[in-house]
């Protein structure tokens, strides 16, 4: 699938609601801490870094992006054993990409949602490993074939999740 | 200065909001407890986020008690008859291990052994997880209120899950074995080789500082050494799956965990060990010195017997009873340790034998048995114990939170 250019004139720019807003990444980040329970291979997945990833293309404004996606990172971190701020941190640095890439790329058809959240993935796992080895000093092993099958993983189910919420979406 | 922020505003903010989060993350790293530093705001997502999972599962349980107790009928009668022949099995299995567990009982009581129960549990159900691949922890629905602390144990009937990681008021984070920032303290039920079981990123479990000369065998069991002062010793950890050379000198041992730590539903939190010396069984009365003679084929012979007594010693001397790979390594220091008092030794062996006798006999025997054993504080449980980990491997029964004790 090719990635085209587009330009900003032609870009058009989503707004959601609030109880969209609040309800998407809450529904997220429950169902990441639920579901993995019940079915152990689901917590390869990274629903709220998909949602991180939508709401950033789809507003297509790197500061909402950014800062949506360092309040699910936090959160998400706040549910987890580590300190708080690894996840942070590897989220926004995804929400500001990929609102900044919304504004410059047609993020609209599948195959591109595809190789995006693959990419945005494997980003969001290099900051999260940097940060939790470099700072942290957690023994993290990072695993190449876990990696790239986690985040095709995630490019598959992130193109269906992305159909459903833009349903969602409200033309400004 | 202003047109360039204003130029660079995102760029600005972006690079604001890390700073703020890795100054964050500085402060907690710096500060050892960072998990109390931060406990606050750990509880407000957790209390939004885990009434919901309580939810799910009580409507989860609601409707399944529905189905299981009227719908899922159908087998219970081919069921019920299996499950009362594995009683069957499981009742002779308990009268050999029974057995084994009171001679073990009367050998550490002898050595002044110090035992460590689990004396009262917290039963807890699993209502979520961390949601993350590169964590594995578990949520579970009793916290603070039930009495739990960090580092608490967490068991299930198979076998060790993790420890109690973070304490709120109605729910706790457990952070599970196979994460990859956990060790535990294991040795292997037959070698006892000793090591140290972590975690890795694809959440198996690898036994650490085994020298590569040592021998391990696919199938050995592992149990927890009691060494990281949270497990008590003992306890099912796993079996060894895959052995292969590892990084340096060390053994790489995959090793598959006896829970099933991806299926978990409901777990015991050891709120309470209780650590008292061995007791030997008073049922039946059977001298120590008797028992290790069986046990000591080396021990001397008794004298010729009286008519109408029973060389016990010597008949049991007579056919020992463990075989190669049981027979301890510090065998000869019990030897010597029953050897010591040799006016002692002379009346067991005597024909003039009678219980109080015995009694006594036992009383100086435990009591040169812990000389022994103070003297010589390198011929500790390794060493000494002829079948170690029987009696601790299946834990006396615990008291719920229902029936404490």
């Amino acid at each position: 699938m090719p990635i085209t250019y587009t330009s900003e004139e032609q870009i058009e720019v989503y707004r959601f609601s609030l109880p969209v807003t609040v309800g998407v990444p809450l529904l997220a980040l429950f169902l990441q801490a639920f579901l993995p329970r019940r079915f152990p291979s689901f917590s390869y997945l990274d629903l709220p870094l998909l949602v991180t990833i939508f709401f950033g293309m789809a507003r297509r404004n790197p500061i909402s992006g950014l800062l949506t996606g360092a309040a699910i990172g936090l959160v998400q971190d706040m549910l987890g054993p580590y300190p708080i701020g690894i996840y942070g941190i590897a989220k926004t640095v995804v929400g500001y990409l990929a609102s900044s890439l919304g504004v410059k790329l047609d993020v609209e058809n599948a195959g591109t949602r595809l190789l995006v959240t693959l990419a945005f993935y494997l980003i969001h796992a290099a900051v999260y490993f940097t940060v939790a080895r470099g700072m942290v000093n957690l023994t993290l092993n990072w695993s190449w074939s876990r990696g790239i099958l986690a985040g095709l993983a995630n490019a598959v189910l992130g193109v269906g999740l992305y159909f459903l919420l833009d349903k969602l979406k409200q033309r400004t | 200065m202003e047109s360039i922020l204003g130029r660079y505003r995102n760029l600005t903010i972006l690079v604001g909001v890390l700073f703020l989060q890795v100054l964050g993350l500085a402060v907690q790293v710096k500060r050892s407890a960072d998990v109390e530093n931060t406990r606050l705001i750990r509880i407000w997502a957790v209390d939004v986020i885990t009434p919901l999972e309580r939810g799910v599962i009580w409507l989860q349980n609601g409707g399944g008690s529905i189905l299981h107790n009227y719908l899922f009928l159908r087998g219970v009668r081919a069921e019920n008859r299996q499950l009362k022949d594995q009683i069957e099995q499981m009742r002779l299995e308990e009268v050999r291990l029974s057995e084994d567990a009171t001679q073990a009982h009367r050998l550490q009581s002898l050595l002044a052994f110090k035992e460590q129960f689990i004396a009262k549990t917290v039963a807890a159900q699993v209502i979520g997880s961390s949601g993350s691949d590169l964590s594995r922890s578990i949520y579970i629905d009793k916290g603070e209120n039930a009495g739990l602390k960090p580092d608490m144990a967490v068991i299930t009937a198979g076998g060790i899950v993790g420890k109690v990681w973070l304490v709120y008021p109605s729910t706790s984070l457990v952070l599970m074995i196979n994460d990859q920032s956990s060790g535990v303290g294991v040795f292997m039920e037959k070698s006892r080789l000793q090591g140290v079981l972590r975690g890795t990123p694809n959440g198996e479990l690898i036994l650490e500082r085994v020298m590569s000369d040592e021998q391990v065998a696919p199938g050995e069991t592992v149990l927890s050494s009691g060494g990281d002062q949270i497990f008590p010793k003992g306890l099912p950890v796993g079996t060894v799956s895959k052995v292969s050379p590892g990084k340096e000198m060390f053994l790489s041992i995959k090793v598959k965990p006896a829970a099933d730590l991806s299926r978990l539903e409901e777990v015991l939190v050891v709120t309470e060990k209780q650590e008292r010396g061995a007791v030997a069984d008073s049922g039946e009365r059977v001298r120590a010195a008797d028992i290790l003679a069986r046990r000591l084929p080396s021990v001397p012979e008794k004298p010729a017997p009286v008519a109408g007594a029973v060389p016990a010693a010597s008949a049991a001397g007579a056919k020992p009873q463990l075989s190669g790979a049981d027979k301890p390594a510090g065998g000869e220091i019990l030897k010597r340790v029953v050897q010591k008092p040799v006016s002692g030794d002379a009346a067991l062996n005597g024909p003039a034998n009678d219980a109080s006798t015995g009694t006594s006999s036992e009383n100086s025997s435990r009591t040169s048995g812990a000389k022994a054993n103070s003297a010589n504080p390198s011929a500790k449980p390794a060493t000494t114990q002829p079948k170690p980990a029987a009696p601790q491997t299946t834990p006396p029964p615990a008291a719920t939170e229902d029936n404490p004790h």
